[in-house]
């Protein structure tokens, strides 16, 4: 019994090394770095005191909500249509949609001026249309479209598992009790599948938060906190400010998804 | 709670999308107020016959189902007034245990009050009143089960259809349980239509049973009709252990290798006989008695006697070689190789 227990104990030190290398030691040199500016530790509050950088966070997180919710409600739709229909070319329509899952957010931002860019194909199209030169690659709504898309397939992956392991009869209960296909959306079938949507929402919000590729090919002309970082550290050299802004990132990530969780755990034991 | 409603199928067959034939079309009429099981081995059909009723399967083009004599084929199962009891139960996670009994009631529109008051209710009446707060993963099998049941009738459904409610509890439970839903449904004098596969349940819920074999109805009647007078070999066998003997009728008389056996008036002989001037005459171990050879026209003898206590299982033969299988009180002491004449009751022989 305890050489088992040293064992088992043996086994957890290459976990505790894993856990030192690859997230203690970089976390404790960023948050050095970002204390060793000329600001001191005040630089940690430059993200709420700084108006640029404020404003920066807020269309982040606007961004990043407004990219979770659409995934989210285009993930549903889908997923449940997927489940619940058998047709021919299904699986074939499967894979696609799941394909861009190995794209980098560099090629996601390629398709996006592809799609919405000055030669792209909605320009194109509008122009031929009469109706003026459509092109909003470069703007929030560029980054709206590429981040959706980059999310989408994660999201429905998880999405379609948990709609097939919902019990059919469930829902056939809910309707024999005189529920319309409304109510048994409210009550049975979302209610099912929230585990999954606050699982696959906390992917999509916190890639959208910190996601830099698109950004990177897209944002010319806006300001995210990835892009700003980025500029901090490799234009302006100021690494203690991108140290400060990541942590900062970081942690109003975590925390808006923690909220979320806690809010949710309390909606669903609510309801009914 | 409200009368029952009648239901007729009529020429009600099921393909499915795929091709397979789960039901033939067949007719069945449902009394109102009565408790109809569908009995049959795995897979032949009942399932579906039910979710024709429920209205969560459409009948192949041609078929019918009414309700009082109203034609609800094209009614979805939510405008059907139907309480539903699925094997898995199916019973809301999200929700309490008297949140899902009101569930009904709330889809309905009735005010949170009123609607928790009527749940309550019908939770006293199951004898759970004291779960209506739990969460659904706090309760066990049994307790589910009758949450289950609550929940359909909450409604006052016009029909109440289960699904092999009981096959997911273990035998103890289960017996238990049949009599108190046999009890509940006659009390409430609600339609029930209730499938299963195990026939000790269909015997003593059903007031009527029908026997599925294959997509197709073999034999409709009430739990006696069934048991002494199976319409088929099948069905013999399949609701309980089958003696069959070989032999001929002559001048309302079965003639058969160990003697003779009196025939009642009422016994029709069979439509199509299983071979030339042969029938067999089908009873169950227990309609038959033991007798003194002297006494009867049939004689049989000892091959082995099994005692169990109040009852003793004797195992005869017949001097062509053919084994029956008695059940007797164990008074009389058997020995294997001694002659025994043996009496069977004629309201519960029947022929093939
Ligand atoms: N949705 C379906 N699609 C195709 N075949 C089905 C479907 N549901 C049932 N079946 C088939 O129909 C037959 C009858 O099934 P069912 O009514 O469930 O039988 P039971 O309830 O008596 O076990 C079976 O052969 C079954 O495989
Ligand atoms: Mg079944």
């Amino acid at each position: 019994m305890h050489s088992a227990d040293r064992l088992a104990r043996l086994f957890l030190l290459p976990l505790f090394l894993f856990v030192a290398a690859f997230f203690l030691l970089p976390m404790v040199r960023l948050v050095g770095v970002a204390g060793s500016g000329p600001n001191g530790l005040a630089e940690y509050l430059a993200i709420l005191t700084n108006p640029r950088h404020l404003a920066t966070l807020l269309a982040t997180l606007a961004l990043s909500a407004a990219v979770t919710a659409a995934t989210l409600a285009i993930g549903t739709v889908v997923a449940l249509f997927l489940a619940r229909n058998r047709f021919v070319g299904r699986p074939l329509l499967v894979s696609l949609l799941t394909l861009p899952l190995a794209f980098p957010g560099v090629v996601v931002g390629f398709m996006v001026i592809l799609l919405a860019g000055r030669q792209g194909l909605l320009s194109s199209l509008s122009m031929g249309l009469g109706m003026g030169r459509w092109v909003f690659a470069y703007s929030m709504a560029g980054l709206f479209a590429g981040y959706v898309y980059f999310s989408l397939p994660r999201v429905l992956v998880t999405l379609m598992a948990a709609v097939e392991k919902l019990d059919p009869a469930l829902e056939e209960a809910a309707r024999s009790l005189g529920a319309s296909r409304a109510q048994v959306m409210r009550d049975v079938t979302l209610p099912g599948i929230a585990p999954a949507l606050m699982a696959s929402g906390a992917i999509a919000f916190a890639t959208a938060m910190g996601a830099f590729g698109t950004a990177f090919t897209l944002a010319t002309r806006i300001d995210v906190l990835a892009m700003t970082i980025y500029t901090e550290f490799t234009l302006n050299a100021n690494f203690a400010t991108a140290a400060a802004l990541s942590i900062a990132l970081g942690l109003i990530t975590w925390m808006v998804l923690a909220l979320t969780r806690n809010f949710a755990g309390s909606g669903v034991a609510a309801a009914g | 709670m409200n009368r029952g409603a009648a239901i007729t199928v009529a020429s009600c067959g099921k393909t499915f999308a795929d091709g397979t034939r789960a039901l033939s079309p067949l007719d069945l009429d449902v009394r109102a107020g009565e408790t109809l099981v569908l009995l049959g081995p795995s897979g032949c059909g009942k399932t579906t016959l039910l979710r024709l009723i429920a209205g969560l399967e459409a009948p192949d083009a041609g078929g019918h189902i009414r309700f009082d004599g109203a034609d609800v084929t094209a009614l979805p199962i939510e405008k059907r007034n139907v309480g539903m009891v699925f094997q898995s139960y199916a019973l809301f996670p999200n929700m309490s245990v008297i949140d899902n009994v009101a569930y009904g009631l709330r889809v309905r529109g009735m005010a949170q009050a009123a609607r928790r008051a009527q749940a309550a209710g019908v939770l006293e009446m199951m004898r759970i009143g004291a779960l209506a707060q739990r969460r659904i993963d706090q309760l066990s099998g049994g307790q589910r089960q009758r949450v289950a049941l609550a929940r359909a009738l909450a409604v006052e459904p016009r029909v109440i259809l289960l699904d092999e409610p009981l096959t997911a509890l273990d035998a103890a439970l289960r017996e238990h349980l049949r009599g108190e839903i046999d009890a509940l449904l006659k009390r409430l004098a609600i339609t029930a239509i209730y499938v299963t596969h195990d026939q000790a349940e269909a015997l003593a819920l059903g007031d009527r049973i029908v026997v599925m074999r294959n997509g197709a109805i073999a034999q409709v009647g009430t739990p006696r009709d069934v048991y002494f007078r199976p319409a088929d070999d099948f069905v013999a066998d399949f609701v309980g252990v089958t003696n069959r003997l070989t032999g001929t009728l002559k001048n309302g008389r079965f003639e058969t290798a160990a003697g003779v056996v009196p025939l009642p008036q009422d016994l029709v002989p069979p439509a199509a006989p299983s071979g030339p001037g042969a029938v067999r005459l089908l009873f169950r171990p227990e309609a038959a008695r033991l007798a003194s050879p002297a006494d009867t026209p049939l004689v049989f003898e000892v091959v082995q006697v099994e005692f169990q206590g109040a009852r003793q299982k004797v195992t005869l033969k017949d001097p062509a070689g053919a084994r029956i299988l008695v059940e007797a009180p164990a008074d009389g002491l058997l020995v294997p190789g001694a002659a025994v004449g043996l009496i069977l009751d004629p309201a519960r022989i029947s022929l093939a």
